[in-house]
């Protein structure tokens, strides 16, 4: 590169063409890698996270002017947030010139502030635990939680996050607008909890990288019953989470995920329609994620702090185990279920209980069960507990219940995979009774 | 006596101030009327609290701290301060509430304040 023979102009302006080129890739190759991480420290060193954003983004375009006559520096992820640092403080004292109380946050920023170069490695890991945490405090809607960790941590832009979460795109920004303007004005610290706070604030976090997981795994409205994006991002956040932070239900989530997105081809039909887990086609089950799976759900229980996600995920794993559908260990499910149970009561939970003892010790035993959660007005208005009841009267014979039941299942529910089953069950019970 | 007044905001009532600068000279109007009320003997201690999207909520429900956010804007009369001042009867806090400018644009709540002692 750069011989300097000069054969011809075109050539030169061509090989410029391929280094700048070249460049460009490196420079996306580099934000896509480190970006979040850079951003992390300048919105601690910035204290705020437009000024960070804002940074993040001239000093990517500085490294394209300058990287180029330059080369690449040493270390490109200290030298962005140098510069960033830099180019923040220029535009604050460029600003203060109309506002007196901009000169001194300026001055308060500049020289005396630690510099960066000197920051070491774990600190900046430690810094997207921050942006995680920060991000996720339960002082944020949940919503606005879902959004700005989507924007800040993974680096989704605001129409991306519109799109997968089907919302109009100005709805998703105020969200993001507000959430910002709360932690700066509220004065929400931008740190890893302490010891104390750990357990609860870590919930927040789980909660919501479980709920992005669930909007991709099983959208809950439209077309598409799989945005594997959103999954996919749940589980590389889920990843970055246990990589910083070691702690068991952390662990548990992310095997949780893996075993649950190991399923997704034999989720659905080639003609979009949703296959229950007891009629998949196991072979089409991702192995490798199952492996993987597997061997955290062991770290997990083995740590002995372990809870509701970890149990949830050895739940999974009976099933991933299990060669067929009739091979499954109904036993070691229904004992995990009484042990969730304990650990984080629910009717969610105490249905999924009753659907397994269906399957242990016959229907007649779950719908016993599932009569009396309906019986209490615990989940009236959820389709699945009336899905399972529909089924669980359709295998015993009692036909026009079970139609009743298939019917209100799909009053209730807008996705359009569940509608189709739903349907498909309803076609059958009317084709068999007459 | 002590008298607490709530000053509430009603934002979407088209009463508060519509640019910066009558938003500035409401605040001037705000001080000065502190000034006012430290000279006449009635200023106990004002504040003025940041906008209410800022706010949380803290429970404690066995033994476990629940923090959530909100409570929302979308409620029409929202808590926007307070004064606590020092009158002779509910005639006087009356007088001295009407005197503070965010009742031109919401309204204030007079209550008096309890004074106990350890039994």
């Amino acid at each position: 590169m750069g011989n300097g023979t000069g054969i011809s102009n075109g050539l030169t302006l061509k090989m410029s063409e391929d280094a700048s080129e070249k460049l460009r890739e490196t420079i996306d190759e580099i934000y896509r890698l480190e970006s979040r991480r850079v951003l992390a420290t300048l919105i601690r060193l910035l204290g705020d996270f437009d000024l960070a954003e804002e940074a993040l983004h001239e000093a990517f375009t500085t490294a394209l002017e300058q990287w180029g006559r330059e080369g690449l520096p040493k270390n490109p992820r200290t030298w962005l947030v140098s510069v960033g640092r830099f180019k923040a403080i220029d535009n604050i004292r460029r600003r203060a010139r109309f506002d007196s109380s901009l000169a001194q946050i300026a001055n308060e920023l500049g020289p005396n502030t630690e510099n960066p170069f000197e920051t070491e490695d774990e600190d900046i890991e430690d810094e997207r635990l921050r942006l995680i945490f920060t991000c996720c405090h339960p002082a944020l809607s949940p919503d606005a939680q879902i959004a700005l960790t989507l924007r800040t941590v993974c680096g989704f832009t605001t129409e991306e996050i519109a799109h997968a979460f089907l919302t109009p795109p100005p709805t998703i920004a105020q969200r993001i607008v507000r959430a910002k303007a709360k932690i700066r004005d509220a004065r929400i610290p931008y740190e890893v909890p302490s010891h104390a706070d750990l357990p609860d604030r870590l919930d927040s976090v789980l909660h919501v990288i479980y709920l992005v997981f669930n909007e991709g795994y099983s959208a809950s409205f439209g077309a598409s019953l799989t945005r594997h994006d959103l999954s996919s991002e749940a589980i590389r956040l889920g990843k970055l989470l246990v990589e910083l932070l070691a702690e068991p239900e952390a662990i548990g989530l992310l095997a949780l995920m893996l075993l649950q997105e190991s399923r997704r081809a034999a989720r659905v039909s080639p003609t979009g329609e949703l296959i229950l887990l007891n009629e998949q086609d196991r072979s089409l089950w991702d192995r490798a994620q199952i492996t993987e799976g597997l061997r955290l759900i062991q770290q997990a229980l083995a740590s002995r702090r372990f809870g509701p996600y970890t149990i949830q995920a050895a739940i999974a794993a009976v099933h991933a185990r299990a060669a067929t559908a009739d091979g499954t260990d109904w036993n070691q499910i229904v004992a995990l279920y009484d042990i969730l149970i304990q650990a984080d009561p629910s009717p969610i939970i105490e249905l999924n209980r009753a659907v397994a003892v269906a399957m242990r010790d016959g229907p007649e035993a779950g719908l016993v069960i599932i009569e009396a959660i309906l019986a209490r007005g615990d989940l009236n208005d959820y389709h699945f507990i009336h899905s399972a009841h529909a089924d669980l009267c359709r295998r015993l014979g009692k036909t026009a219940e079970a139609r009743a039941s298939y019917e209100r299942a799909l009053l209730l529910t807008q996705q359009k995979s569940e509608r189709e089953f739903l349907e498909r069950r309803l076609r059958e019970l009317y084709n068999n009774a007459s | 006596m002590k008298f607490l007044c709530v000053v509430y905001e009603e934002p979407n009532n088209g009463l508060g101030p519509q640019t910066e600068k009558e938003a500035d000279d409401l605040v001037n109007e705000h001080l000065d009327y502190d000034e006012t009320l430290r000279q006449s003997g009635h200023w106990l201690i004002a504040q003025a609290l940041q906008p209410v999207e800022t706010a949380t909520t803290v429970r404690m429900r066995n033994g476990k701290i629940s923090i959530t956010d909100g409570p929302f804007a979308e409620t029409k009369e929202v808590l926007g301060g307070f004064v606590l001042i020092e009158a002779k009867d509910m005639e006087e806090a009356v007088q001295v509430a009407a005197g503070i400018p965010s009742a031109r644009m919401g309204f204030i709540h007079v209550r008096r304040v309890y004074e106990f002692e350890k039994k």
